[in-house]
């Protein structure tokens, strides 16, 4: 993925994935509304892959649902990931698909924000600013070959989706 | 006192895409907007409702950030995040594509006409904004590439009267332009925002700049002059802040040129309308909200449009290609 340069983490941790989630009474009953939750979020994106190795985000405690919040009354959903090391340059592509999976998958209503976890990178305000500037993420979409990336974070893996 | 927002019509202008913004013709019958599709739509009102009367489509190879139209009312120019700018001129119900003004290195995120029509403003990603003169035989030129932001631009506005340009930035900060010696120039840099600022608009008498941000507020801005007031420089002042309203970013701001009303598109789906305080100290404005609509679309709002010859009508677009008409009433 990354051309054959060297990697930039090229031992990274890798943690163990949650299991399936349980289902309740209620999750099964068709006539009771399933409001969004964080652990819906976090299935969402626990298998977007990582840029440069063959794991998940979730495997590389990137995404964890603790940092996930959605309030689905008021429409809102807050990811906020960690990348592996402070300088990593993938962040914002990392941020990107993470915001572009959501997209994708959530009704329309629903406000996302995505943020690198506070500390944990170097260049965290500036990775920030680009996320939430709608603008630039759309015009960024428009350029097939990051697109084309992104898409293959995005590609669910057998083995994990 | 109450004063309403009323919604008259809602209508889909850019199916399955995004529409990014809207702009009335001078004389206040037409519509045009544009979109994600990399179409621009003119609408026209027939009746109670709006027609698409054209769609000009192959101007463009990526989505279509802005539309301006000229101050005759007879050329539209298109900014693209494909970098170029098209000037479209009107021929009966038709527009045909002129010329296609490239330079930008990147998106071009807006195109302004003076109100002379003589000069057109572009601003792009890549930071800059070009000014283009045209002549009587609709031959532009690039007379002046003035960088003076130090991240994206994002809107530039002219004065409604003077030959004065401002322009606003992912930078944070708002810079005012002026000529000097056949080149324009940064005059005034204006600091304050503690985020992008997204748009600008000017007051009905060009005396005040208001500008709003990603950092949820509104800022009026006043030009004072320095010293003896002969200098060349000028100052702006800040001399008002309206924050705690908008609950997201603030997309756009329109000033109404025949009310003097303040109108805002936020993020968080809601339409608001502010008014001004008549007692006020001039130096030291006050403005209240007027007017609220909470869920005025179900996505955001990106564009707000006062019509320049019918007073209280507003036009508001969204993300979900939805544009909406109301109709301001103030009991002053």
């Amino acid at each position: 993925m990354s051309g054959g340069a060297r990697l930039e983490n090229a031992n990274p941790l890798i943690f163990q994935r949650t299991g399936e989630r349980l289902q309740t009474a209620n999750d099964e009953d068709e006539d009771v509304a399933d409001p969004i939750d964080d652990r819906e979020i976090f299935d969402l994106i626990r298998s977007i892959n990582d840029p440069e190795h063959p794991l998940s985000l979730e495997e590389l405690n990137v995404v964890e649902q603790v940092r996930v919040r959605v309030d689905d009354q008021e429409n809102t959903v807050g990811v906020e990931f960690t990348p592996t090391i402070p300088h990593c340059s993938m962040a914002t592509l990392i941020g990107l698909s993470i915001k572009v999976k959501l997209l994708r998958s959530l009704p329309e209503r629903f406000k996302i924000d995505v943020h690198i976890t506070p500390g944990t990178h170097a260049s965290e305000d500036a990775v920030n600013k680009q996320l939430a500037d709608k603008e630039r993420v759309a015009a960024a979409l428009e350029n097939s070959q990051l697109l084309e990336v992104v898409n293959q974070c995005l590609i669910s893996n057998a083995r994990t989706g | 006192m109450k004063d309403t927002l009323a919604l008259l019509q809602k209508f889909n202008a850019h199916p399955d895409s995004r529409c990014w913004y809207v702009a009335w013709n001078p004389k206040g019958t037409l519509l045009a907007s544009c979109g994600g599709d990399r179409a621009i739509r003119i609408w026209g009102r027939e009746g109670d409702s709006w027609e698409c009367k054209t769609v000009l489509q192959d101007g463009h190879q990526r989505a279509v950030r802005k539309v301006a139209w000229s101050p005759c009312g007879n050329y539209l120019a298109s900014a693209s995040f494909d970098a170029t700018t098209c000037i479209w001129k009107k021929k009966n119900d038709d527009f045909e594509c002129l010329t296609v003004l490239e330079g930008h290195e990147n998106e071009v995120k807006c195109a302004a006409w003076a109100p002379s029509g003589n000069l057109l403003a572009t601003c792009s990603r890549d930071k800059s904004v070009w000014i283009w003169e045209v002549d009587e035989e609709d031959e532009y030129e690039c007379v002046s590439v003035v960088n003076s932001h130090t991240q994206d631009a994002k809107h530039v506005v002219w004065h409604p009267t003077q030959e004065l340009l401002a322009s606003c930035s992912y930078d944070n900060n708002v810079c005012v332009y002026k000529e000097e010696d056949d080149d324009w120039e940064c005059r005034a840099t204006l600091e304050g925002h503690t985020s992008t600022v997204w748009g600008l608009t000017f007051d009905p008498s060009g005396q005040r700049l208001a500008s709003c941000s990603d950092d949820r507020t509104v800022k009026i801005w006043k030009e004072c002059q320095p010293g003896g007031g002969q200098g060349t420089d000028t100052a702006w002042k800040c001399v008002c802040t309206l924050s705690g309203f908008h609950g997201r970013t603030v997309y756009d701001i329109a000033w109404c040129p025949l009310t003097g009303a303040l109108a805002t598109a936020c993020g968080d789906d809601g339409v608001r309308v502010f008014k001004e305080d008549e007692t006020a100290d001039p130096d030291q404005p006050v403005f209240s909200l007027s007017a609220h609509v909470p869920k005025a679309h179900s996505q955001d709002v990106n564009c707000i449009a006062w019509n320049p010859k019918e007073a209280g009508l507003l036009v508001s677009r969204s993300d979900n290609g939805e544009i909406a008409v109301w109709n301001y009433q103030s009991e002053v």
